[in-house]
């Protein structure tokens, strides 16, 4: 991987969007938009995410493999939350408490 | 760059024996402080080794106290200690570490062609986290034990157990980042260490298959080290992430403890798999059949491993709508373990099979993991695991399993690379007569606990109805088998490093890079970085290729 | 093994050349990250079954945290991430002394983050939101506010000990800058300490709003 020097400007560009998505998600908290808040706050802070690793991070610059790697750690991360929240979604079902 | 990799300034070795990686320097600091993958891994081999004994030792307590039908050697209390310890013992310290810290450590370089893994400090500090993590455990049990089981389920671990759940927390905790660090530089050297020519699909299967372990350590062993870390906040501080009391979920820690300790047996039983590839293919003289199958559901068992924790926890409170997709996830694994079982017969089938040692222990992983394997089909039932569960049945059946299967292919493949690691030669007949031995010891003491458990028999109790005590009788003469087992190997492996026979390269005639170099490698393993031009286990080509050796 | 004694400075003796290392070292630096987000992803799922759980006691017990610290915290910490990101550009380009003001800058940051994470804490041990047996917020009957604490307690403590051992490592970089270490074709440590430092400001972007922004709207 030979490096691949970033010009400052491009930095200083990201600094300036995630300053402007930070702005975003505080104003969007303000809002009532019921359920929504909180998936608007996570799609935010997602993109935020995304922008850190994409740029900051240069995995868009990086080998496959690395980007596996992040995928891999995420979708992981997907897996116990998705098999997690199968058991406490139908907690309820069967019409009567579990005790809890 | 380092001391301890340069050259001894001084006493140069006697010209007849060549230097290896054993004679290139001695003393207690050459060994503390060193950076070779190979000395490293008999750090871990001596290390493990201990575990695995005091271990045993606990073993041998619970057999002897279920000789009767009273409760009469241990209290109740002494005996939840002792099946407490000898699952830490075993799990965390011998089974998860033994094949890849020891055999994975000492033979993927070979294997690859690289002079070491890709970051030997990192592998260095592991075995003293390993140690750290040993000791404090070592601790707890010494200051008066922990009664929690391994498992260590709130809320009796974080409010009702008044043993020491803190210090074997944090010791297990510690434990389970060596873990993490030996499955990045796995991973790390298998993708950037290969010799020119080592295609992925060259590989060894060994290799694969720690490939596919490493995954499991990289990305379960965290859950583990911080569902621990909140239950040693919730014992120390108060922070009651499990509490009821305060609207937490004790389920949510079986949760987050299976998450990490069922893809956990995977990470035991993997390498074990991987052992016994490379063993089946060279004792029959025949390429392995399906070599891209075996790698590939190698891969696939890691993978799924993650998606069927909920089976532990049918009965428990978690909710059967979950139960029933774990349990049918669960039968998934299945599919890939019989695959290997499947290829590994169909290796044998017309190869010229010979009956040393390691050939034999391969006979009994094959029998004994499919039977542990078949019986994990049963419990997987979400009916059926209802009758079963917390009954000796789980207990036969999971012994199957990470001793018939891991510890089956461990000594497998200690004693097939034995005359690589240590240059010497160990007796063939007593290795022989001991693998008999365990084979017999082990069916013996875990055969009739899948009866007493389908009898109703639950297991953590000290004492028991008269009516199962013939199948404990039987059980308990069993483990005295199983140990005298375990012994023998102990003993003769420990002679032969001194006085057995002399190895030559390659004894077996056996495929694979790590053959190539002397019995024991030097320290950076090759003279040169050697060049792979074949597939793995080109055995039907011997004959044509054995001049040119 | 003559051939590698007369190696590139930086190079180890069990890779062929600076190449190699260096994509070794960054992959191994992506698995620790993975490792970590699994790690603290076990934090997050806890969260994230008893916010559900639990969403009205949840958004009450944001209210005793502190926008305005949070909200500057985290701008401390992106701008922290774009001097990280610039003294990596350095050492791809070799200057050492650039390298070292960077590292140094980022390492202020940091510790300007924790310094305003100890008042943080400090307000809380002052108001009784330490959870265990001394937690005592004034008006709040639903014990799910104190699981709330533990979290935030948890989550941010554990960043917080990240940032800790981040500015240790920082340290010790700004030291090699110093030393002239790095050159063109030797800056793979200084780009993973990057990786690391982003990661923490990640783990950050999450934690902020989760855990302060949940009750703003009520």
């Amino acid at each position: 991987m030979s490096s691949h020097v970033t010009p400052k400007k491009t930095y200083f560009a990201v600094f300036g969007t995630l300053m402007a998505l930070t702005a975003l998600t505080v104003a969007a908290a303000t809002v009532d938009l019921g359920g929504l808040n909180t998936v608007v706050a996570l799609a935010i802070a997602g993109c935020k995410a995304g922008v850190v690793i994409w740029f900051f991070m240069e995995v868009r610059h990086a080998r496959p493999m690395t980007r596996l790697t992040v995928a891999a750690g995420i979708l992981w991360l997907v897996i116990m939350l998705i098999l997690l929240s199968s058991d406490y979604i139908s907690r309820g079902w069967l019409g009567r408490s579990q005790g809890w | 760059m380092n001391a301890a990799l340069a050259p001894p300034p001084s006493a140069p070795p006697p010209a007849e024996t060549p230097t290896h990686y054993l004679n290139a320097n001695y003393g207690f600091r050459s060994w503390m402080f060193t950076l070779d993958h190979k000395r490293i891994a008999l750090l871990y081999l001596a290390s493990i080794t201990l575990f695995f004994f005091i271990g045993g030792f606990y073993a041998v307590m619970l057999r002897l106290e279920l000789v009767t039908p009273a409760g009469d050697l241990m209290s109740a209390e002494n005996y939840n200690k002792s099946f407490t310890m000898h699952g830490v013992m075993m799990v965390f310290f011998f089974l998860i570490p033994s094949i890849p810290a020891v055999l994975g450590n000492f033979l993927i370089p070979l294997m690859i062609g690289a002079r070491d893994l890709a970051f030997p400090r990192l592998n260095l500090l592991s075995w003293y986290i390993y140690m750290a993590g040993g000791m404090l455990t070592l601790y707890a049990m010494v200051a008066g034990g922990v009664d929690t089981g391994w498992t260590m389920y709130t809320p009796y671990s974080t409010t009702y157990s008044n043993s020491h759940v803190m210090v074997m927390a944090v010791g297990i905790f510690i434990n389970g980042f060596s873990s993490i660090l030996t499955g990045l530089n796995f991973i790390v050297t298998i993708h950037k260490m290969r010799a020119p020519g080592l295609t992925w699909f060259r590989l060894p299967l060994f290799v694969w298959a720690h490939y596919a372990t490493s995954v499991i350590q990289v990305l379960g062993t965290p859950v583990i080290a911080i569902t621990i870390l909140l239950v040693a906040l919730e014992r120390g501080f108060g922070f009651g992430f499990f509490d009821p009391k305060l609207g937490g979920d004790p389920i949510l820690f079986q949760h987050l403890f299976w998450f990490y300790s069922h893809p956990a047996v995977y990470i035991m039983i993997l390498p074990s798999m991987g052992v016994v590839s490379e063993l089946v293919t060279c004792f029959s003289r025949k390429k392995v059949f399906g070599y891209k199958f075996i790698a590939m559901s190698s891969v696939a068992i890691a993978v799924f491993g993650f998606l069927v924790w909920g089976h532990h926890m049918f009965v428990s409170g978690q909710s059967i709508y979950a139960g029933m997709i774990f349990s049918f996830l669960s039968f998934l694994v299945g599919i890939p373990s019989a695959i290997k079982v499947f290829n590994w017969t169909a290796t044998m089938y017309k190869g010229s099979i010979s009956y040393h040692t390691p050939m034999l222990y391969v006979f009994g992983f094959i029998g004994l993991f499919t039977i542990g394997g078949l019986t994990g089909l049963i419990v997987a039932n979400l009916g059926l695991d209802v009758h079963l569960h917390d009954t000796y049945f789980i207990v036969a059946h999971f012994h199957y399993i990470m001793v018939g299967g891991a510890v089956m292919g461990y000594l497998g493949g200690i004693h097939f690379w034995w005359p690589k690691i240590t240059g010497r030669l160990y007796p063939e007949g007593w290795a022989r007569f001991s693998a008999l031995v365990l084979f017999v010891g082990f069916n013996l003491t875990f055969f009739p606990q899948f009866l007493v458990g389908y009898l109703g028999m639950p297991r953590r109790y000290h004492a028991y109805p008269e009516e199962f005590q013939v199948f404990n009788v039987m059980s308990s003469a069993g483990a005295s088998i199983l140990g005298l087992g375990y012994l023998i190997p102990m003993i003769y492996l420990t002679w032969s490093w001194r006085y057995g026979k002399l190895a030559p390269p390659n004894p077996w005639g056996a495929k694979g890079l790590e053959w190539t170099t002397p019995s024991p490698p030097t320290t950076f393993n090759f003279e040169e970085t050697p060049v792979v031009t074949e597939e793995a286990y080109a055995y039907a080509q011997e004959q044509e290729t054995e001049e040119s050796h | 093994m003559s051939d590698h004694a007369a190696h590139a400075p930086g190079l180890a003796h069990q890779f062929d050349d600076l190449d190699q290392q260096l994509d070794a070292t960054t992959l191994g630096m992506w698995l620790f990250l993975a490792q970590e987000i699994m790690f603290f992803g076990g934090l997050f799922a806890a969260y994230a079954i008893y916010r559900s759980h639990y969403p009205e006691a949840f958004a009450a017990a944001s209210h005793h945290l502190d926008i305005r610290l949070g909200g500057f915290n985290t701008v401390v910490l992106i701008f922290s991430s774009l001097t990280m990101a610039l003294g990596v550009r350095a050492a791809q380009m070799g200057k050492n002394k650039t390298v070292f003001n960077y590292l140094l800058v980022t390492f202020m940051l940091g510790n300007l983050f924790l310094v305003v994470k100890a008042f943080e804490y400090h307000h809380k041990y002052v108001e009784g939101l330490i959870p265990g047996p001394w937690f005592s917020a004034h008006g709040a009957t639903d014990p799910a506010v104190q699981m709330f604490f533990c979290l935030y307690f948890a989550m941010t403590g554990m960043h917080a000990l990240h940032m800790v051992v981040g500015g240790g490592l920082l340290i010790y970089f700004m030291v090699q800058a110093r030393r002239e270490r790095y050159h063109a074709h030797y800056f793979g440590p200084i780009e993973i300490m990057g990786l690391y430092w982003h990661f923490v400001d990640i783990v950050w972007i999450f934690l902020f709003p989760l855990l302060y922004l949940l009750g703003l709207h009520q």
